[in-house]
């Protein structure tokens, strides 16, 4: 018998993670719920998140950072008029999720903690270079998003830690956006790619999704890229760098062949999107 | 530890305590311990859109709320909004557009249309297909229930 237990502050939250051993946070219940209602999660205790003020909400720091709670609701991401420019991949990430009854539940921190290879924020967050902030028994600490997967479904979250924020950069006036391919409206991702501008125009950002553990970017593929945005064969190259980083899965999405198959044809995509896109 | 807890919600404008199990689910405590039942068990994953209610007239989906979020919230279904004006020319399009067949999904899909008709009193084809697209039908392969909730847009707005 699971007991739902409703803490007012994050240092109760943890200490009630720490306390009960095969104790889970709940935010939104968008998954949570879910794999419990198909017998995958067997929890003792479900940490409720509800009352601790100041977990929700998107707001920009002092330096122009953009700091979002991790119980924001998808719905709330996807409507941000702050997350402009190069942050807008995340904000057409939100908005790709599920429906609009699921987006008024799930939640970024929900989503992220899960880390299902195939939703649409590991990618869009990969690309933005955002760190996420984790608290536990000994405090708050940060990682990067890239860190943070480590494998299939397997997080840096210790027992007793849970997600409580995401900083991302301030935005730049350059163009972003977040593709996937999926077989119908809402699904998860078959692949997916998220793409920024450099800010000088002449480089990307881009991270992979639904092709491996984790979101798939490779700094030094696009350091080789630098410059040769139009030049095709710099474009199959990187694809390639990419497409060789992959570690798919064949599932009732697609097979692993065609998920290698589509990787470059969505950067190509994207990239021409984003190279005729007025900013 | 006991296996039921005594919540209070306000389900359909009434102030109700029920006992239900600590993990309920908001969906299997209307339909298994109140009988307040159009909202439908259909997946029970979040995917189906059978079970969807609206919580602070937000439409969210039953069978991922826990009822002990719930309390302290305004919970409503089809049998609370008798005499709302959306719903009733929902209704009356839904049946004349033919946009019920078996009727499992209607409670549901009403409950997103509501809110989509609240939010954006005029939405195009697309965004009616786009609000709805989390509500699974497999009677009436959709066109009639876009039929109904355009004609029911059209009519609210005159």
């Amino acid at each position: 018998m699971t007991e739902v237990l409703f803490p007012d502050s994050i240092e109760q939250a943890v200490a009630l993670l720490a306390a009960h051993e095969d104790a889970r946070p709940i935010s939104g219940g968008a998954t949570l719920v879910a794999m419990r209602n198909a017998g995958l999660v067997d929890a003792s205790h479900l940490v409720s998140l509800d009352r601790i003020a100041g977990l929700g909400g998107i707001e920009m720091l002092d330096d122009g950072r953009i700091r979002i709670g991790a119980m924001t609701r998808h719905a709330e991401t996807a409507a941000c008029e702050a997350l402009t420019g190069s942050l807008e991949v995340l904000r057409q990430a939100a908005g790709m999720i599920a429906n609009r009854v699921v987006r008024n539940m799930g939640t970024m921190g929900g989503s992220v903690a899960n880390a299902d290879p195939a939703a649409d924020y590991l990618p869009a967050l990969a690309c933005c270079d955002a760190v996420l902030t984790i608290h536990g028994p000994g405090g708050a600490r940060d990682i990067g998003i890239l860190d943070y997967v480590e494998d299939w479904y397997e997080t840096a979250l210790e027992d007793g830690e849970m997600i409580t924020a995401f900083t991302l950069p301030a935005p730049v006036p350059v163009p972003s956006a977040y593709r996937k391919i999926a077989r119908v409206s809402g699904d998860f991702a078959t692949a997916s790619c998220a793409m920024a501008m450099e800010p000088d125009g002449q480089g990307i950002r881009v991270a992979i999704g639904a092709c491996g553990p984790g979101p798939l970017r490779s700094p030094e593929a696009e350091a080789a890229l630098r410059g040769r945005l139009h030049d095709p064969v710099a474009r199959a190259e990187f694809a390639q760098a990419l497409a060789d980083m992959a570690d798919p899965i064949d599932d009732v999405r697609g097979s692993a062949d065609y998920r290698l198959a589509l990787i470059p044809r969505l950067i190509n995509s994207v990239l021409n999107h984003l190279t005729t896109e007025p900013v | 530890m006991a296996k039921k807890m005594l919540y209070s919600l306000t389900l359909n404008g009434e102030e109700v305590e029920v006992a239900s199990a600590r993990d309920a689910t908001l969906l299997e405590t209307m339909r298994d311990d109140l009988r307040v039942l159009s909202s439908k068990r259909g997946c029970n994953q979040g995917v189906c859109g059978a079970c969807t209610v609206l919580v602070d007239g937000k439409p969210v989906r039953s069978c991922l709320t826990l009822t002990a979020r719930c309390e302290g919230h305004d919970v409503r279904t089809v049998e609370g909004l008798p005499d709302d004006p959306i719903l009733m020319a929902l209704q009356k399009h839904m049946t004349q557009a033919g946009g019920v067949q078996c009727g499992f999904c209607t409670g549901g899909m009403l409950m997103s249309a509501r809110n989509l008709l609240a939010e954006t009193p005029r939405p195009s084809r697309e965004a009616v297909k786009s609000a709805l697209s989390g509500n699974i039908c497999r009677c009436t392969g959709y066109r009639t229930i876009v039929d109904a909730v355009c004609g029911a847009a059209e009519e609210l707005a005159q």
